[in-house]
């Protein structure tokens, strides 16, 4: 029973059901709403920050108490900025793609359990919803860079697809190792599931998924589609004002999103001793966002084809593997001992990361895919 | 079913994030392959040779500081060596000491510029520009100490230099010369052994060994490609016959030989500051030279060994207070030459590389 469900029945005994559905249901999208926004922009400033920590330098520092307020000062000149449409951009879609990478952006939050109860909709197929709905920002993204009538975001957009499409599947393989062991795809059994968290079970499936959602969330070193060096913008560089707003917003929700959906599926989700179940989520997310800032601090960004390359020759087959190893487990071990599972796991990431770090070479100079 | 497919132009530059300036190249492309290259160059056009043709020989000093902005120091020992090449100027010893100091310690912020803005083009997002920045600083810092500018120095005079050094400045520098090898060992444990650096920068941009004599390329661009030309050894000028140090030459000429050779040079740089320090003597700064200073009618070319490679200055004099002809060979003009040879065939990400590896200047290509 989620509170949007109590809520519901208890609104029930005072006004007609109907209403009570209605008034839940956006009860519930305002709270998902509010919840978003205020934790991206935290995050905006707490990645300027780290960043700035990261850089030997301060971040912005000026505005309230250690600059918290400085995402706000940003979102006020954004949206004052003039909305500037190219003369011979296709309208329609120029205008949608903003909308189209944003909404699905927050759709996805509907599924993610920030404690037993509190989820907008516990369905039984919340992973295929999960993965269903992430993947429709690229198309967001291409309407984006096909729509401006710019040549850079024209490249940025043949890159979309590219990239989301081949780091779909490593994806969802290594998704399918988790609903493989608990036996549904709903989140909140997935959670019940974690006495041992599943990073612990399936290191190697978590560090494809990870890599994975870097490429999904266009986070260094994958971050191609807007590669400032390269391609100025990539697909937002003829966006402006409150559309380029929703790019942002849309970029940091994502990494939100993903953050979420690692806590959730593979860190246990809330569960933690002492802290409250809410607190846990936050400090796992939090962990999460921290290791992908730490990661765009440091990185150099792939090429494109040797990104394909990553995709297609490092992950895809070690995800493969991974997925027929762990059905084995499943058909086999998991009534005897789920340490003897964490331990063939572990070696088998282990032994797996060597041997394609020798066999696979990101190929140096030039390379065909 | 083949699909027709057509190349396309793309303008990149003058207005990219990437081009070190206002650089434009308009690249030909087919999908994400570079098919052509052509540069255009000259947003930064200044006329400086024009301007040195009214200018007295010490007026022209200032004018050198905004060729390569990022190493003015370079600039004006160019210059003035040329100059007293033709006058027959001697520079006293100390001011001999204190210009090698600076030129080093000018190198060595410039290839940290080098090193760092090749590590944003490839996409590590400012991080290794921020940390080389700290110790540019402080080479900065020391530069205000002697003459109170930190960009455009305008700092050597002929036959010799400007103010003799301050006494904070030595201790100064003999602290950023112990520790710098420190920093330098902490880029090369963050970047050397990256496996996306490698993988992005090996094999990427060969410049032949040929190719590389052929264009009359000079600096890290020819020391990478294998060539062990640099002007302190082959042709000493100043006092660099004094001093031991070595050249680093790479092997095959890609980026990665360019990005190491530079960092390697930094080392060699600290080494040759390291024994100007213990060399340096007391006495005068500046020789007694007349002013306005008339060069004897003839002609001079004198070249020294810029961070960026081969910095020459030719002067016609015709016995007046002003030269009658001024003419700079800039290096990066003559490295970037090569760009069309290594970039067609590679992708669009290699182009930025591969240019960002170069490492220009627009202030001196466009003069």
């Amino acid at each position: 029973m989620t509170l949007i469900d109590q809520f519901r029945i208890w609104l029930s005994g005072l006004v007609p059901e109907w209403a009570a559905y209605v008034i839940a249901g956006v009860a519930g999208i305002v709270a998902i709403l509010a919840f978003v926004l205020s934790v991206v922009i935290v995050f905006i400033w707490y990645e300027r920050r780290l960043l700035g920590r990261f850089q030997i330098r301060l971040g912005p520092n000026r505005l309230g108490p250690e600059g918290i307020f400085q995402p706000i000062a940003t979102a006020v000149k954004i949206l004052l900025k003039e909305d500037i449409i190219p003369e011979r951009a296709d309208k329609i879609v120029h205008w949608l793609a903003p909308i189209v990478v944003f909404t699905p952006v927050l759709m996805v939050f509907a599924v993610i359990p920030l404690s037993r109860g509190a989820i907008l909709a516990d369905l039984n197929v919340g992973v295929l919803y999960l993965v269903a709905v992430g993947s429709v920002s690229a198309v967001g993204i291409y309407m984006a860079g096909w729509g401006s009538h710019n040549k850079y975001a024209l490249i940025a957009a043949m890159r979309t697809v590219a990239q989301i499409v081949s780091y779909e599947l490593p994806l969802v393989l290594s998704l399918l190792g988790v609903v493989l062991m608990v036996g549904s795809l709903s989140m909140i059994k997935i959670v019940d599931a974690q006495t041992v968290p599943f990073i612990i079970v399936q290191p190697l499936g978590f560090l494809i998924f990870f890599l994975g959602a870097l490429a999904e969330m266009n986070r260094c070193p994958f971050d191609l589609l807007e590669a400032d060096s390269e391609i100025v913008a990539g697909y937002h560089t003829e966006y402006s004002g409150m559309k380029f707003a929703m790019f942002y917003l849309g970029e940091y929700g994502h990494a939100l999103a993903y953050a979420c959906i690692i806590t959730t599926l593979f860190l246990g989700g809330w569960r933690g001793p002492i802290l409250p179940p809410f607190l846990w989520v936050l400090i796992k997310v939090v962990a999460v966002f921290s290791l992908i800032v730490w990661l765009r601090a440091t990185l150099p960004r792939l090429r494109v084809d040797q990104l394909m390359a990553f995709a297609w020759r490092g992950l895809f087959p070690m995800a493969i593997i991974n997925i027929v190893v762990v059905a084995m487990e499943v058909l086999w071990l998991v009534d005897m001992s789920k340490w003897l599972v964490v331990a063939i796991n572990a070696v088998l990431a282990g032994g797996l990361i060597l041997a394609w770090s020798r066999l696979f070479v990101l190929g140096r100079g030039r390379v065909e895919v | 079913m083949a699909l027709k497919t057509e190349p396309f132009i793309l303008n990149v530059g003058p207005q990219h994030p990437s081009t070190h300036g206002v650089f434009r190249m308009r690249v030909t492309l087919d999908g994400e392959v570079v098919v052509d290259v052509e540069p255009v160059i000259g947003y930064l056009h200044r006329g400086i040779e024009k301007l040195a043709e009214s200018r007295t020989y010490t007026q022209i000093i200032p004018l050198t500081d905004r060729l390569d902005y990022l190493a003015s120091m370079t600039n004006n020992f160019g210059y003035v060596l040329a100059v007293e090449k033709l006058a027959g100027i001697k520079a006293p010893e100390r001011a001999e000491y204190l210009r090698i100091i600076m030129a080093e310690l000018m190198r060595i912020s410039s290839h940290l510029m080098a090193v760092g803005f090749f590590l944003n083009d490839l996409g590590a997002m400012m991080t290794p520009v921020l940390y080389m920045w700290r110790e540019r600083e402080k080479i900065m810092d020391l530069f205000e100490m002697v003459c109170g500018q930190r960009l455009t120095y305008n700092y050597m005079r002929i036959g010799g230099v400007s103010h003799d050094i301050p006494e904070e400045f030595l201790p100064a520098l003999k602290r950023f010369i112990a520790e710098m090898p420190k920093f330098i060992d902490e880029y090369e444990q963050l970047l050397s052994e990256n496996e996306i650096l490698l993988a992005r920068t090996k094999g990427v941009g060969v410049l032949p060994r040929e190719m590389a004599i052929n264009i009359g390329a000079s600096g890290p661009v020819l020391r990478a490609s294998g060539v062990k030309w640099d002007i302190r050894k082959a042709d000493p000028y100043s006092i660099y016959d004094r001093f031991d140090f070595e050249v680093p030459v790479g092997t095959i000429g890609d980026c990665y030989d360019r990005y190491w050779v530079r960092i390697q040079e930094m080392r060699q740089s600290v080494r040759i500051v390291e024994q100007a320090i213990k060399q340096l003597p007391r006495g005068e700064i500046c020789a007694r030279v007349a002013q306005p200073l008339r060069l004897p009618a003839g002609e001079v070319y004198g070249h020294i060994e810029a961070p960026k490679g081969e910095l020459g200055f030719y002067l016609v004099s015709d016995n007046s207070i002003a030269p009658y002809r001024f003419h700079v060979r800039p290096p990066t003009l003559i490295n970037l030459t090569a760009l069309k040879d290594m970039v067609v065939g590679w992708k669009i990400a290699d182009l930025i590389v591969i240019f960002g590896s170069i490492d220009v200047c627009l202030g001196e290509i466009d003069r």
